[in-house]
């Protein structure tokens, strides 16, 4: 341990205000990208699952082909 | 040969393999970067001469140091697209594009926040912040033309030519602004000149690089996985795979 | 028939040798460019106005402007050439000739570099022209003004060519004007700091002869590559449209 106390280790001499703004923003913004990522890939995911659901039933159901509006997915990129 | 070329760029085959390959990368990731991290903040020593602000070096290297790496691979893929027509490339180039921006913006943002206990200022037109401050330009451009372009096909083989462009351009700018900045302000700190580093700093330097490096695998095979399966979401495999995944 | 609309070359005249083809392309897009004068005047009114902004904006005095001088003219004919550079395909590709040209037997990179040619005349070559007026207006002396002007002459035709990729990337897209800025300005930088470098160097009595030496390994640069890529461009934005 490079410091003496914990109340040290959060100064850091002085410097504390830029190294945690830093390590915030830095853990911040991964954080938020793999979340967002993540929440992107499941939106995807079940899109595509409710499109093959709707033409699996029609398609065992009835004798009408699915609309082809089911087939489109609108994914917001951000 | 151009079997096992044909099956890489296979985003059926890609997928499994990242589907395998991404638990590990996680874990990987996390467990390097909580060591190398909570090292560098809480163990490794002071340096002499800039006390703790040293400290964020080991966030700022590893954004630094990946985001000029994926502007390499990018351009990498860009050429495998334009060459090969490879699927994979252009999903690739698409899907890591913004962690590139991400990143590039990182290692901006902490190399300011760093510049001020060291520099007394924020900003400094120090050649490696301007030339970083236009990698991010360049991330820019290519997310934006990748997103005017409505056809898929053609905007990633556009953006492939804008980032080929782009690297060509990197040792040039790269080559000018330094020699700008010798031009304007002679003698100015290194924010990461250490002739000799001991263990203890670079040690924990190099897990967090590797950790970010294993992080930036997880996130680019997730974004993939995306945006294959909004591509590719008529076809069988992506049908059996979403509805036994339901299943199971 | 006009010029617009005439075949550059008719199909049949297959033999056409390359060079034949490139001055065709060159003077008919000469040809075409003195039948709508404003657009040849636009990029040099914008110039100047770009130029008259920074005494206004920022200080009318001799000391600022003689040191900032160069550095303003160059940021101002960057600019206009970057406003210039929409047209450089656009009416081509509005009707279509833009196609046949990338049908032609002749390789597409020769044709757009006659293409760039022609766009660096019209817009790149007036404004080293006018540059020594506006020099003198931020009083500039006469060495570093005669050494402004040689770096434009040989600074233009790169942004000429850097721009034709960025003009054939954007074309016929939405918002083409702002994308293309965003796309090239990064590209244009390295340009910027050796023109601006180079008079500065002049301004202080310093020997000139490397950075111009540079300069011209830039255009040399610019001149083998960048046609490749902006025909490469070219043709992925004719796909796609």
């Amino acid at each position: 341990m490079a410091f003496d106390s914990f109340t040290a280790f959060i100064l850091m001499d002085g410097h504390g205000p830029y190294v945690w703004v830093c390590y915030g923003v830095f853990v911040v913004l991964i954080a938020g990208m793999m979340l967002w990522s993540w929440r992107r890939h499941r939106a995807v995911l079940q899109a595509c699952r409710r499109v093959h659901e709707t033409t699996d039933e029609s398609g065992r159901g009835s004798a009408q082909p699915a609309p082809a509006t089911f087939t489109r997915v609108k994914v917001s990129q951000d | 040969m151009w079997q096992i070329f044909h099956k890489l760029g296979s985003p059926k085959w890609f997928f499994g393999i990242a589907t395998r390959l991404m638990p590990w990368l996680l874990a990987g990731a996390l467990a390097l970067l909580a060591v190398g991290l909570v090292w560098g903040l809480a163990f490794a020593p002071k340096d002499y001469l800039q006390g703790n602000s040293y400290r964020i070096i080991f966030i700022h290297v590893p954004s630094a140091f990946l985001a000029q790496s994926v502007y390499i691979m990018m351009a990498t893929a860009g050429v495998v697209t334009l060459v090969w027509r490879m699927k994979l490339a252009d999903v690739f180039v698409k899907a890591v594009a913004p962690v590139g921006l991400v990143l590039t913006f990182l290692a901006l943002f902490t190399g300011a926040v760093w510049g001020k206990p060291t520099w007394g200022t924020w900003w400094i037109w120090d050649a490696r912040l301007t030339s970083m401050l236009i990698l991010l330009f360049l991330y820019g451009g290519a997310i934006a033309l990748d997103r005017a372009i409505n056809d898929e096909k053609s905007a990633a083989r556009a953006v492939a030519v804008l980032v080929l462009v782009g690297v060509v351009n990197i040792p040039i700018i790269k080559y000018s602004v330094e020699w700008w900045n010798t031009l304007h302000q002679p003698a100015t700190f290194k924010l990461t000149e250490k002739p000799s580093m001991p263990a203890e700093m670079w040690v924990p330097l190099l897990l967090s690089v590797l950790g970010l490096y294993l992080l930036f695998g997880w996130l680019a095979c997730l974004r993939m996985q995306t945006e294959i399966l909004a591509r590719e979401q008529r076809t069988r495999w992506v049908k059996e795979h979403v509805l036994a995944r339901r299943a199971g | 028939m006009n010029a617009e609309t005439r075949p550059l070359i008719k199909p049949q005249e297959s033999a056409v040798s390359t060079v034949a083809a490139m001055r065709a392309v060159f003077s008919r897009d000469m040809k075409v460019a003195f039948r709508q004068r404003q657009d040849l005047l636009n990029p040099l009114l914008f110039f100047v106005m770009v130029v008259t902004l920074f005494p206004l904006g920022v200080s009318p005095e001799v000391s600022f402007l003689r040191e900032a001088g160069a550095g303003i003219l160059w940021v101002a004919a960057l600019l206009s050439v970057l406003l210039s550079l929409d047209h450089l395909f656009r009416h081509d590709f509005d009707d279509g000739t833009l196609e046949q040209l990338v049908l032609q037997p002749q390789p597409l990179f020769l044709l757009v570099l006659a293409k760039t040619l022609a766009h660096w005349v019209l817009t790149g070559l007036p404004l080293v022209l006018l540059a020594p007026v506006l020099g003198v207006m931020v009083h500039l002396d006469g060495n570093s003004i005669a050494v402004l002007c040689l770096t434009l002459l040989i600074g233009t035709p790169v942004l000429s060519l850097i721009g034709a990729i960025g003009a054939a990337l954007t074309l016929g897209l939405r918002s083409a004007g702002v994308l293309l800025s965003l796309l090239i300005i990064p590209l244009y930088i390295p340009v910027l700091i050796f023109g601006t470098g180079t008079v500065a160097a002049a301004t202080e009595g310093a020997p000139v002869g490397a950075y111009v030496a540079l300069m011209g390994a830039f255009l040399v640069l610019a001149i083998t590559l960048a046609p490749f890529a902006a025909a490469a461009a070219l043709k992925i934005s004719l796909s796609n449209s």
